[in-house]
């Protein structure tokens, strides 16, 4: 029997040479003679650690990793696959620290499956939600969510259960799902994840929300960034749909449900659900104003429930295992568990999935072990390019929805950007008005112009002239921003900015004494 | 098929790289819509292009995580390594190069993309390689 060796086909693995380490390991098994198999399996998340190559045992999955194609010959040489020792080796992978201490629900089958292999995903408890789904009526299937207690993945935390249950007592002849994948946050790639590495999860949570609401029609709105996930995720779809998973008649159960990825087209605003609609209709990406809710009046003009890949893909965990089960993770308010993203200046940057609870501070040394470069860690963002810049003082704060708010900051979609003490605040606060003004939609002033006349200031802030008078109008138009925007683009760019400003004060040459806004 | 205009647009420019002007009254028409409002959609989105690129397109990451491991001092050495700015191509035709904000690479940043494959922990010597390698395979 042929031995079977693992080698990610997640892009981030790709971007560190998976391709080349796996035709290198080709060819030496070639010249040795030996009967391998290469599994291209998706990314386990341990990114510090990639390419990642498994050997399968009796005892389980021993992992190599980091390797590069120059490291294939040497795994060789000391015949890794009969056990010979060799400096890179990690043991018994699932025994590796880093992953043992997390709490993978949404991630369980993350490293350990080929993406597109619908017998594989049966294999490890793949559908067992939707076959519960379909023996529940709809109400019975929302309640199962609400009690869950899963909030939105996307960045606002609203009940998906609520949210399920507004589709599901409106009346229309045509409702839909509109899977979010857009993705902008820097420092975020959990949907990515998921979409390269489990397709069939979100594809499962999809058909579960449609029978929850009685839609028929899903759409699944995916960044144009994202050109691995794309060809997954239609592959995933052809197989799903052809064994009679989706389409007409589900299972024979005289349900149906459709589902078709549409590209975007690099607008981060598009993220933001309103103008994703708009996006998936066909024109310029521009917010529409609230209400109507798209619960109510959403894609062409019917309800629709629109929601973030990690929320879909954590439904069928749900359906499968129970409310209770999933609510029994995480803290407060927030129930379950998070994909959290380690990324920026950190040592052993990579996916995480905990429960709600844990703090900054683990995430960032026991798990991502500090800074890459060795210099502290001065500042951290959280939530992407809207949240706000934590300093070392706020390190404890749990990762919990409300606890973020307390601090003013936000937990968005779970990604975390380290930076170490040579970064510049003030530049950071220049970049998010840049980034606002270069992805403002346009349809409100506070938003474009600001954006705009905040990096003219803070221009000036750094060129110290007349910097407490600048620091003042920073404030004030920050304010505009924060209150008088139509969506969070306009309306949360002032998170990084004054976060910065206030607990970074030194860096835009003012003293800390300033008054906080 | 409804909603049709973005997966068209994106039809048009996988297969010759961007989405001429003179398109504009075929798509209108197919469409039933106006040349003012494909020419609105077209602009919008930072994706299209409405000029012929380069024979490669390199992206480079100018997002936080990318900058928290040095994407600015990168993007200055490609700038000066091709000799042209954001959105402009080599006089040679060989390279358009382009501004993305996150290629969801941020565990090994900084990232680039180039021709929709992403590479990730690129410093000076690495992306010197990829666009020699390039250069002689084109
Ligand atoms: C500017 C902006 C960008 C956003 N980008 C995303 C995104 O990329 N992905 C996402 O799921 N939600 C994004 N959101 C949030 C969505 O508007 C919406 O709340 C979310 O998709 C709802 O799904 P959920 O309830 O499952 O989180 C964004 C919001 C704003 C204001
Ligand atoms: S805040 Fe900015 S992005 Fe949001 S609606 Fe206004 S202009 Fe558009
Ligand atoms: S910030 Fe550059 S890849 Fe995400």
């Amino acid at each position: 029997m042929s031995i079977k060796i693992f080698v990610p086909i997640d892009s981030t693995a790709l971007s560190l040479g998976a391709n080349e380490v796996a035709e290198a390991i080709s060819k030496e098994a070639q010249a040795k003679k030996l009967d391998i198999q290469i599994i291209r399996n998706s990314s386990r998340g341990l990114f510090w650690l990639e390419t990642l190559v498994e050997l399968e045992t009796p005892q389980g999955r021993i992992g190599f990793g980091p390797i590069t194609p120059s490291d294939v010959k040497s795994l060789f040489d000391a015949d890794f696959i009969n056990g010979g020792k060799h400096p890179l080796a990690l043991g018994l992978v699932g025994e590796i620290d880093w992953l043992k201490k997390q709490e993978r629900l949404t991630f369980v089958r993350m490293g350990i499956t080929e993406p597109a292999n619908i017998d594989q995903y049966m294999a490890h408890d793949g559908f067992q939600g939707l076959k519960n789904a379909l023996n529940l009526k709809p109400e019975a299937i929302v309640e199962t969510i609400t009690a869950s207690g899963l909030r939105g993945r996307g960045g606002a935390a609203f009940p998906t259960g609520i949210k399920w249950k507004t589709v599901l007592d409106t009346k229309a002849t045509q409702k839909y799902i509109v899977c979010n994948a857009d993705e902008g946050d820097s420092g975020t790639y959990s949907d990515r994840m998921i979409m390269e590495g489990d397709p069939f999860v979100l594809i499962e949570g999809m058909i579960i929300a449609g029978l929850a609401v009685g839609a028929t029609q899903g759409y699944i709105y995916l960044r144009s960034e994202y050109p691995h996930a794309l060809k997954t995720l239609n592959e995933a779809i052809r197989q799903a749909t052809k064994i009679g998973y989706l389409g007409e008649d589900i299972l024979k159960s005289g349900k149906s449900f459709h589902l078709e990825v549409r590209r975007a087209a690099g607008a981060y605003i598009c993220g933001e659900e309103t103008s994703m609609l708009e996006s998936l209709e066909g024109k310029r990406g521009l917010v529409r104003f609230k209400p109507p809710l798209p619960a109510i009046e959403g894609l062409f003009g019917k309800p629709t429930v629109v929601n973030n890949v990690i929320s879909l893909a954590t439904v069928p965990i749900i359906l499968a295992k129970g409310a209770k089960y999933y609510q029994d993770f995480g803290m407060g308010k927030s129930r379950g568990t998070l994909p959290i993203q380690l990324a920026g200046n950190l040592k052993r940057t990579g996916l995480v999935e905990k429960a709600f609870g844990i703090t900054l501070r683990e995430l960032l040394y026991d798990f991502g072990g500090g800074s890459l470069s060795g210099k502290p860690i001065k500042a951290v963002q959280v939530g992407g390019p809207l949240g706000a810049y934590l300093p070392e003082s706020q390190f404890d704060t749990p990762l919990d929805y409300e606890k973020f708010s307390e601090i003013w900051a936000v937990l968005g979609h779970g990604g975390i950007v380290a930076f170490d003490e040579t970064v510049n605040m003030a530049k950071m606060a220049r970049y998010a008005f840049d980034f606002c003004a270069i992805e403002s939609c346009g349809k409100c002033t506070p938003c474009r112009i600001g954006s705009t006349r905040g990096v003219e200031v803070i221009d000036h802030i750094m060129q110290g002239h007349d910097v407490k008078k600048h620091v003042a109008l920073i404030r004030d138009l920050s304010d505009t921003m924060l209150n008088g925007s139509l969506c969070a683009l306009g309306g949360m760019t002032p998170y990084p900015v004054l976060s910065a400003l206030n607990h970074f004060p030194k860096d835009f040459g003012v003293d800390a004494k300033e008054p906080k806004a | 098929m409804p909603g049709a205009l973005l997966p068209l647009l994106h039809a048009i420019q996988d297969d010759i790289g961007y989405v001429p002007e003179l398109a504009y009254p075929l798509i209108a028409k197919a469409l039933s819509l106006s040349v003012a409002e494909v020419h609105g959609v077209v602009t919008f989105y930072h994706h299209f292009r409405t000029h012929q690129p380069g024979r490669h397109i390199l992206q480079v990451c100018r997002a936080e995580s990318c900058q928290a491991m040095g994407s600015d001092a990168l993007e200055i050495h490609i700038k000066n390594k091709l000799g042209v700015e954001f959105h402009e191509t080599t006089p040679d035709g060989t390279f358009t190069l382009e501004p993305i904000y996150c290629l969801g690479n941020c565990a090994c940043s900084p990232s680039v993309m180039i021709n929709e494959e992403v590479y990730g922990r690129v410093d000076n010597k690495k992306i010197d390689q990829l666009i020699s390698d390039l250069k002689s395979t084109s």
